[in-house]
């Protein structure tokens, strides 16, 4: 943009200094000039890298020769930074880690992309529930995509989560120092399964509904919270104070469940898991990264059991 | 050696496969049925699952015996040991331990998104949602079933009183869960699969995942309308109705022919009703205990019946158990009694002897 002033200024300048008569002179002059100015500076934007919006964007050059330019384009990228620099050459192996934990990742991502599209086209009452979807179904371009996208996004996170867990078992990732990001991890599983159980009632069918309601009926036997569990009554439980009211938000499944749910669903639990995220995934560096392949310990190595 | 246990092992798979087709042929009556569930589009994951579990669990064993063959090589040479790298993944002098992450990793993340996305977009072009009828509270859908990662809740409710089932047993599964890494004190193990080194953590969590997934099976192909048992390939037949002669233990006793014999008729009444029932789930969690401790000792392969050696140990595992703190090792007896033991134990009580509590209080019932 500030190119342009310059560029008059010299064109003004060599006209003056030629001293050319005639206008049409003038002018002709003056384009030779600019054009020949606008060709060397099109060769200098030729090296893309090379321009001030490329750097004020990158902030390193990525110069693939250079390894300290490599762990730089790492370390100084917002979306890359909680990677380290350098890995143990075996972890990029697929057999050790499945890469379940980060595929479960991206699922979220998925989730919150695709969930934030249907969102513009959902109103969380019971007038507008289910009509919404069969609106998203037949008329939303790409709707129904849309939702079955999120739908088996949401299955497919679940399985992954547990395969996930699974491969930190078999391997031991779980053992000192990651025993509480381990308890993360747990937490973060707990809230994936809430998060596709409070989704389950948004389209507001019959599926949903009754899923929903033998799921909060066992809420009504939570002891001492429940009306129907062990020293709830005792306590003064009924079905329009315990837990179950809570979680609904009334007696029944009704148009109060479905907004309680969407909150949940779109905002409250999303928001704890994404605390939960960062403390699991800034847990993975400050404990040292992922924890193998390790090289293999031996039973005669192990040390005698320290007295505090 | 390698090559001949590979063969055993497929020779095995493949034994169990023509089995299955086998039993299928001979026993599923209703094929339309069976395709029915499993074409559920909700119940497309578990059988996806029904595949990637056992893969993944290969994938494991596989690596983990790599590295047993590896550890019992080092063990026997202490100056191999010395000298060598310690990974069953190859490796020559002069590599580098350590690569960039650009672009070493961040391309294979990168590859992944990219599998992940093509995934998901063949399987939301080809399967639709479920949608059903609008919600309609006068409308009870029969079977009534939770989302499928739910199921395994669900069938549990046939076993146990919705505040054990709902409530307590989920709360002590998620505590269980966070509290395995702090119960266990084996050092060896960590970050690199083996199954030799840590057989009996690994064992623990396998029961308990694969207990899981039985349980969301059972609720998913198994469960028809009213919760009755159908076997996969079985009708769901919505007229059928199953008399349930269910009996609380301490009636089934002292009904049976021997609890008539030795007067026992007295445990049907209060207070001994209650007294029993406190005796048995005592007891139960003491033999548990010792069942547990046994699980955790024993060397298999000295355990034999012919000279009965019921109680023979594993020398690295009494290494182990030295190390284990007597709180880690009331905590683990807590849990694995709790969930592992008392899940099996009641639902073999229930199905095969059908009997619905073992301690009956004007409290609660388990």
């Amino acid at each position: 943009m500030d190119e342009k002033p310059d560029k008059k200024e010299t064109a003004e300048l060599t006209t003056t200094e030629k001293g050319s008569t005639s206008l049409v002179g003038k002018v002709k002059e003056g384009g030779t000039a600019l054009k020949q100015r606008a060709i060397e500076e099109a060769k200098g934007y030729a090296d893309v890298q090379d321009t001030q919006l490329w750097k004020s964007i990158f902030r390193v050059s990525h110069d693939r020769s250079d390894p300290r330019n490599r762990s730089l384009a790492i370390l100084s990228n917002v979306f890359l930074h909680l990677h380290p620099a350098k890995i143990n050459r075996d972890a990029v192996r697929y057999p050790f880690t499945w890469g379940m934990g980060g595929i479960t990742f991206y699922l979220f991502i998925v989730l919150t992309f695709t969930g934030v599209l249907l969102m513009f086209y959902y109103h969380p009452t019971k007038a507008d529930a289910f009509r919404d979807i069969l609106y998203l179904e037949h008329d939303v371009p790409f709707g129904k995509l849309l939702r079955n996208m999120h739908r088996w996004a949401a299955h497919l996170m679940v399985i992954t989560t547990w395969l996930h867990m699974f491969r930190v078992v078999l391997t031991g990732s779980y053992k000192r120092p990651r025993e509480f990001n381990w308890c993360v991890g747990v937490v973060l599983l707990v809230l994936t399964l809430l998060l596709s159980f409070t989704g389950y009632l948004l389209p507001d069918d019959q599926l949903g509904f009754w899923a929903v309601t033998v799921g909060t009926n066992m809420a009504r036997a939570t002891p001492m919270l429940g009306s129907e569990g062990p020293f709830g009554v005792q306590l003064g439980m009924t079905p329009f104070n315990d837990v179950r009211f809570g979680l609904l938000g009334g007696s029944i499944v009704d148009s109060n469940a479905l907004l309680r749910s969407y909150i949940w669903h779109c905002i409250g639990i999303p928001l704890v898991a994404s605390i939960f995220m960062a403390v699991h995934f800034w847990r993975i560096r400050k404990d040292g990264g992922i924890s193998g392949p390790a090289p293999v310990m031996l039973e005669s190595e192990m040390k005698a059991v320290k007295k505090k | 050696m390698a090559k001949l246990g590979m063969s055993k092992g497929k020779l095995i798979t493949l034994g169990v496969v023509v089995v299955l087709v086998l039993l299928a042929i001979f026993f599923v009556q209703d094929w339309h049925q069976l395709w029915v569930i499993s074409s559920a589009p909700d119940n497309v994951p578990i059988v996806a699952m029904l595949f990637l579990v056992p893969f993944f669990t290969w994938l494991g064993i596989r690596q983990s015996r790599a590295n047993d063959r590896l550890i019992d090589q080092l063990e026997e040479d202490p100056k191999l040991a010395k000298a060598h790298h310690r990974k069953a993944e190859p490796w020559r002098p002069g590599w580098a331990r350590e690569i960039h992450v650009w672009p070493y990793l961040v391309r294979i993340e990168f590859l992944a998104t990219v599998i992940v996305t093509v995934i998901l977009f063949v399987w939301s072009i080809t399967l639709n949602a479920p949608l059903e009828e609008p919600a309609n509270p006068n409308l009870t859908m029969n079977p009534s079933k939770a989302p499928w990662y739910f199921l395994g809740l669900q069938e549990m409710l046939v076993y146990f009183d919705p505040w054990i089932a709902g409530v307590v047993m989920p709360s002590i599964i998620m505590v269980g869960l966070m509290v395995f890494p702090y119960v266990d004190a084996n050092p060896l193990g960590n970050g690199y699969y083996t199954l030799k080194q840590r057989r009996f953590a690994i064992g623990m969590f396998s029961w308990g995942f694969l207990m899981w997934i039985l349980l969301i099976v059972i609720g998913t192909f198994i469960r028809g309308p009213g919760w009755i048992w159908f076997w996969p390939g079985q009708t769901w037949d919505h007229n059928a109705v199953v008399f349930d002669k269910n009996v609380d233990l301490h009636d089934w006793i002292a009904t049976s022919r021997i609890g008539k014999t030795l007067h026992l008729g007295f445990l049907s009444a209060n207070p001994w009703k209650f007294i029993f029932g406190l005796i048995v789930v005592s007891g139960f969690y003491i033999l548990g205990a010792l069942f547990f401790h046994w699980l955790m000792t024993v060397d298999w392969k000295r355990l034999s019946l012919r000279p009965l050696r019921l109680f023979p140990q594993d020398e690295f595992e009494k290494k182990l158990l030295a190390r284990t703190s007597l709180l880690q090792y009331v905590t683990f007896q807590f849990f694995a009694v709790s969930v592992l033991l008392a899940m099996p134990v009641k639902l073999a009580l229930r199905l095969a002897l059908t009997i619905k509590y073992v301690w009956v209080t004007p409290w609660f019932n388990i």
